[in-house]
């Protein structure tokens, strides 16, 4: 008699499907997974290890690359966590502007979730189409932070800098012809404002687009509807946050329940899903893009309306006016100890956390008074969404655990840290 | 006698001098390079082709830097193909490992001696030529199924293991389909199975076997891997399937092979269903006596490969990939019963005398 066994097969880091640098062991019975068994660390950087040998403010930049495809929200976090630790209480336009970009990086990320859960199940017009949007939001980064990504904007009092009054426009070359940037310019002639309102108006019948597409296409359905049903009390066992738990039926948003920012003041819905299998995760996600939506919208119109500051002016915690530096040694003395030393905060410990697009990231600083946090840890959502790969698809066959992995959205900065 | 004229008369001296058996193999061996440069070009034609259309369809432009509006990139990647190193695994079985691409690609290229391109021409005019045709597209099957073996690679075998399955289950289904075809023409001759739908488009099979004709399309999709059936190379899945061990022209030729077998799908539904070179308009006689458009030509036949390579590319753009076991069902439980069910019809119509090929 012949011994049998069941195939083992390495599934990454180097695949295309791997979302970077997953690798899985996959036991297999012909393509059906008996255990799967997730292998991380392979892009571990000791962003918490780092975060504790710097002044605050300087690890702002480590969290953006994070999870880096929501770049803001991680910053959301940690200065959240630094601001309760300082009793800080942000400008209230700064507020609006955090909300306005906390759920423009919401809409980056579903549509790279999207995009690449397509590409995933082998829809690869979708990662195309959800590219060409996410291009425009980049460009929003781009205009307030100067780059369009890891975008360093959120400080602790506010925000970095108000919102600029001009687009950056494209300019014609020998390359690109000048009717072509003219078209590419036809809504970067106003203020930046002007530019998120022309894109949410455009935004709901992009993302119809993509339901065209998707939400009734047999061949997605099929590959979707129950695979990886996870009832609601097993996702809240499992620490599901985010659009995993929303997708199983759980009405926990961090946005409603325990509103930071200025959400409590906003009108939106949160989508639920029935069965908790991808499909409905799915649904969920796509309805999330329209609720950000809305979000800008309000967050466009307040900001219209209210002009202000938008940082605290506790010169202790933000820098000094560059003008003030020239005439004022009392900034000069300012400046110079914000940037060298920071500035200390008070003895403590304290946990705060934003709904960022993947779920609930957290962030535990400990301080011990120093201008260095004394520890920092981040609470990941997709390191709990990853632990339940092998429950989400045993019994699945090889081609479902790439769509299981497209919707748990699994980013590796975050995971690894 | 044109031709007597151009031709000096030594030449021609010489040629009639020659034995007939030799006159015939190089008549016949010019017409197959003919032939088979021909469809190569094709091939290098469709790559551009597909990155053309898929890129429109998804907003992007596609290659258009090589050559006048890119239409150099196929040579440059065949190029660059050709001066890569074929690298082959250690481990596998060299052999097999080279045999494997060269298998899939003669039976590709071989069809189409059979395919009638004009009303006079083709290679070789043989009464069983839907039976070779049908021989020939499952040999080339062998080259996927010897190239996931013998690469001894773990992603390669489980393509080699899903393409097999998938084959069983499209063969047949297109077999069936190819059955309604014969039932209609009375014949196995790919050149008579035209003649029988002459006298316009109403007279073509895809109108009376519009089932089997969608089931024979997809059939083909599936049977050259083609999304969203290409789950034997299912790029997020599998990596490259059967041939991701692949490099340099080793690589070239299944590349070639595949669309190959494309343009031999697209050339076979339009002979079987759309009858070929014949003109829609056969018959139309405002067009006017001896119009172009009421003739048969070779062009009604490239118009119809065109169309077909077409679809081939927008169901590409459009659908996700199936899993595995779907096509399976769909195969087995889906396209099997239809082609059965509708080839009783068809013998139910043919016997009350109903429909356009009962005379």
């Amino acid at each position: 008699m012949a011994e049998i066994q069941n195939y083992t097969m390495n599934f990454g880091p180097q695949h295309p499907a791997a979302h970077g640098v997953l690798r899985l062991i996959l036991e297999m019975n012909g393509e059906v997974i008996q255990s799967a068994d997730p292998h991380i660390g392979l892009l571990h950087r000791g962003t918490e290890k780092l975060a504790e040998s710097k002044p605050y403010n300087q690890s702002i930049g480590y969290m953006d690359r994070l999870d880096y495809v929501s770049m803001v929200c991680n910053e959301h976090g940690y200065v959240l966590a630094i601001e309760k630790l300082l009793k800080l209480t942000p400008p209230r336009r700064a507020l609006y502007i955090r909300v306005l970009f906390d759920e423009i990086t919401r809409i980056l990320n579903h549509l790279m979730w999207l995009g690449t859960h397509g590409l995933d199940v082998g829809a690869m017009t979708m990662f195309l189409y959800c590219f060409r949007e996410r291009e425009d939001l980049m460009d929003c980064y781009e205009a307030v932070s100067g780059t369009r990504m890891h975008a360093t904007y959120y400080r602790p009092g506010g925000v970095y800098r108000d919102l600029p009054e001009m687009m950056p426009k494209y300019e014609s070359s020998n390359n690109k012809k000048k009717k072509h940037t003219d078209r590419l310019n036809y809504n970067r002639e106003g203020s930046l404002l002007d530019f998120i309102e022309s894109f949410s108006e455009r935004f709901p019948s992009c993302v119809d687009e993509y339901e065209t597409l998707l939400t009734d296409n047999r061949i997605w359905k099929q590959r979707t509807v129950n695979i990886a049903v996870i009832s609601p009390e097993r996702a809240l066992n499992l620490g599901y946050t985010g659009p995993m738990l929303r997708g199983s039926g759980v009405e926990w948003d961090l946005r409603k329940k325990q509103p930071y920012a200025v959400y409590n003041e906003l009108d939106f819905d949160i989508p639920i899903g029935l069965n908790g299998d991808c499909y409905d995760r799915y649904l969920v996600r796509v309805e999330e893009m329209r609720q950000s939506n809305r979000i800008i919208k309000q967050c466009v119109d307040w900001l219209r309306d209210n002009p202000g500051p938008v940082m605290t002016d506790d010169q202790k915690i933000a820098p000094p006016k560059r003008m003030g530096m020239k005439d004022d040694m009392e900034s000069l003395i300012h400046h110079f100890k914000l940037f060298t030393e920071g500035y200390c905060v008070p003895e403590g410990e304290v946990y705060a956390a934003v709904e960022a697009p993947k779920g609930e990231f957290g962030i535990y600083l400990v301080s011990d008074g120093a201008n260095k946090p004394y520890r920092v840890k981040i609470r990941a959502p997709g390191f709990a969404h990853l632990a339940s790969m092998s429950e989400m698809v045993v019994g699945h066959m090889l081609a479902d655990v790439v769509a299981v992995m497209g919707t748990q959205d699994i980013v590796f900065g975050e995971i690894d840290r | 006698m044109n031709i007597n004229v151009l031709i000096p008369s030594i030449v021609t001296n010489q040629w009639n001098l020659l034995p007939l058996y030799l006159q015939n193999l190089v008549i016949i061996t010019t017409q197959i390079l003919a032939v088979t440069i021909c469809v190569i070009l094709t091939v290098a034609f469709t790559t551009y082709f597909e990155r053309k259309v898929i890129g429109y369809m998804q907003g992007r432009i596609g290659p258009n830097r090589v050559g006048i509006k890119g239409l150099g990139q196929p040579f440059a990647d065949v190029i660059k193909l050709l001066i890569k190193e074929v690298v082959i695994p250690s481990r596998s079985n060299r052999y097999l490992f080279i045999i494997a691409p060269l298998l899939s690609l003669i039976p590709a290229l071989a069809t189409w001696a059979v395919i009638p391109l004009t009303d006079g021409f083709v290679i070789a005019d043989i009464n069983a030529g839907l039976l070779y045709v049908l021989a020939l597209t499952s040999v080339g099957v062998y080259g996927v199924l010897l190239a996931g073996w013998a690469t001894n690679s773990k992603y390669a075998f489980l393509g080699a293991m899903r393409c097999a399955a998938q084959i069983v289950a499209y063969e047949i289904a297109m077999g069936f389909a190819l059955v309604g075809v014969l039932m209609a023409s009375g014949s196995l001759n790919l050149g008579d199975i035209i003649a029988s739908q002459s006298g316009g488009f109403s007279q073509w099979f895809i109108v009376p076997l519009f089932p089997l004709f969608m089931v024979y399309f997809i059939s083909g999709v599936a049977e050259t891997n083609r999304a969203p059936f290409d789950v034997a190379e299912g790029e997020s899945e599998i990596v490259a399937g059967f041939h991701v061990e692949y490099s340099g022209v080793a690589f070239a030729v299944f590349f070639l092979a595949e669309y190959a077998n494309i343009i031999l799908i697209a050339a076979l539904t339009s002979i079987f269903f759309l009858a070929g070179w014949s003109s829609p308009f056969e018959g139309w006689s405002f067009l006017g006596e001896g119009s172009f458009l009421r003739e048969p030509s070779f062009f009604w036949l490239a118009v119809k490969i065109c169309f077909f390579i077409f679809v081939f590319f927008w169901i590409r753009a459009t659908f996700p990939r199936y899993r595995y076991d779907q096509i399976m069902r769909l195969g087995w439980k889906i396209f099997i019963p239809v082609t059965i069910v509708w080839i009783a019809v068809e013998g139910v119509m043919v016997w009350m005398k109903v429909g356009p090929w009962s005379i």
